[in-house]
């Protein structure tokens, strides 16, 4: 077990920057293989150059992001689609 | 102080310190007051080769300045319109948003049950210590026990769950909070006592006190 | 609940009293920005691979007439050398005379004829990092798998990685598996969302724009 790996919980301060909506509860559905689940729940990985956010089910890239001193970049790509309550 | 605009139990806030030459340090903090609170209170333990905690812990007098991003999150929280009973299950400083939410529905819902399990690893390092001795929260010490202890002294398993927790059908919401490995092992262990996954609730702690 | 969306405008307070951890030692030998660490931190953007090494290949391939492709058995049968270096983290942490046996990128690449100017390392659990093909030649690099006198742990990289410990060691890509020679530079897992395409820590080469 990684017991540096933590949950999208962790991940909630920085991704909340981007969005409106709160974060942890809204639903991302990995491109690799179709697995839905909270953000909260997603595998992140915050200790290292930068922030990589996994699939809890087959541990594909789902996000990352960086902070460089003067910006912060993030990538979304494995996401197939978010999804936010309305 | 100023522009707080209220949290949610279980909720958590980013601390940053920034010092003279610019350099910056960050770490998250879950929120241990009660939502109902005046005073926000966080619960911040000692990291010997900390960088953070050693300041908020040691150095930090009344007035000095930090910045707070927060409060964060929206699935790792409690409020009495959610409803119980509540099974609230901590892995060392696990225990600081869970205790959040005992306080508040001691506070606001004292009618909904709650049911307490908390590990930790020497009577020292039991946080609330005092405030858990009027309750009936469940502890079980992994390392070193208090003399004459006749309570649980291993880590939290499956048996101890099925002796402690609630049952399934009663439909509980579970918290479980801590370590990841020391989530995981719980997580598991509820859905094999029959508890859906949608009901229980996880936030994994790392050593940096996030 | 919405953070504030110009905090970055804002000046930080200072945290009186809160500084960044102490260099101590030998600061000649530290890069700028760089502090010395007693343990060896665990970094990773993934979860821990492992692979057999019965299972393990090392690959060299791209720019090459014939792939090369060698077994556990085989690479460590080719010739190891000791490797005595200070190792930097673009984090800021670093730590000096660290010890480790490898074999020599140069002794991989030997009677390989490439044109290649840049190589991608690529590793299990699919992490890759560019280097320009001077860095990792002429007794610049490494494929290690002995650290501290004990075979390298998984969570350092083990069963091999590459070391090149002139660079960032975001550069010394843990649990390699290969090595692509490319004629041009293929932005790495890092150097595509604002790493250096090279990361040189003494020109304080971390982000693009360095």
């Amino acid at each position: 077990m990684d017991e540096t790996m933590l949950d999208g919980n962790a991940a909630a301060g920085d991704l909340q920057q981007l969005f409106a909506v709160e974060v942890t509860q809204m639903v991302g559905v990995c491109d690799g293989c179709g697995t839905s689940g909270p953000l909260a729940e997603v595998r992140t990985f915050a200790l290292a150059p930068g922030l990589t956010l996994r699939c809890p089910a087959c541990d594909a890239v789902l996000a990352r992001l960086v902070h460089l001193p003067d910006r912060t970049l993030v990538e979304l790509h494995g996401f197939r689609r978010l999804e936010l309550l309305s | 102080m100023p522009d707080w605009p209220g949290h949610r139990a279980g909720q958590h806030l980013d601390v940053r310190l920034t010092a003279e030459d610019g350099y910056r340090a960050q770490r998250s903090y879950s929120i241990a007051s009660s939502p109902q609170d005046p005073m926000l209170e966080i619960t911040v333990e000692r990291l010997e080769d900390g960088e953070v905690s050693p300041w908020l812990a040691g150095d930090a007098q009344a007035g000095d300045e930090l910045e707070l991003r927060g409060p964060i999150g929206g699935y790792f929280v409690w409020a009495p319109e959610r409803g119980g009973p509540l099974l609230l299950i901590a892995g060392g400083s696990g225990l600081v948003p869970l205790m959040c939410i005992e306080r508040l529905r001691r506070a606001a819902a004292p009618e909904i049950a709650s049911t307490l399990l908390i590990s930790a690893r020497r009577p020292e390092d039991l946080i609330y210590a005092e405030e858990l001795r009027a309750g009936s929260a469940v502890v079980t010490y992994t390392r070193e026990q208090p003399a004459g202890w006749t309570g649980y002294a291993r880590r939290v398993d499956r048996d101890m769950l099925a002796e402690v927790a609630p049952p399934a059908g009663g439909r509980p919401h579970c918290y479980v909070c801590g370590p990841t490995g020391f989530v995981e092992v719980v997580a598991e262990a509820l859905v094999d006592l029959g508890h859906h996954r949608a009901l229980i609730k996880t936030e994994r702690f790392g050593a940096t006190g996030g | 609940m919405a953070d504030r969306l110009c905090e970055d405008s804002r000046v930080s307070p200072i945290s009186r009293g809160f500084r960044r951890r102490e260099s101590g030692g030998d600061d000649s030998r530290l890069p700028p920005g760089q502090h010395l660490v007693g343990g060896f931190p665990v970094l990773s953007a993934g979860p821990t691979p492992h692979t057999p090494l019965d299972q393990w290949t090392f690959s060299l391939d791209g720019m090459i007439d014939e792939p090369l492709r060698w077994s556990w058995d085989e690479l460590r049968a080719l010739p190891a050398e000791p490797i005595h270096c200070d190792i930097h983290c673009v984090t800021s942490w670093s730590k000096l005379d660290t010890e480790w046996e490898g074999v020599s990128v140069d002794t991989l690449l030997e009677g390989v004829e490439t044109e290649a100017a840049s190589i991608t390392a690529w590793c299990d659990g699919g992490y890759t990092t560019n280097l320009p093909i001077e860095d990792v030649t002429d007794g610049k690099a490494w494929v290690a798998f002995t650290y501290d006198g004990r075979p390298l742990e998984p969570e350092h990289g083990g069963p091999a990685r590459l070391l090149v410990p002139h660079l960032y060691l975001w550069k010394s890509a843990k649990w390699v598996r290969g090595i692509t020679l490319r004629p041009d530079d293929e932005p790495g897992f890092w150097e595509s969302l604002g790493y250096h395409p090279r990361g040189d820590p003494w020109q304080e080469q971390r982000y693009w724009g360095d």
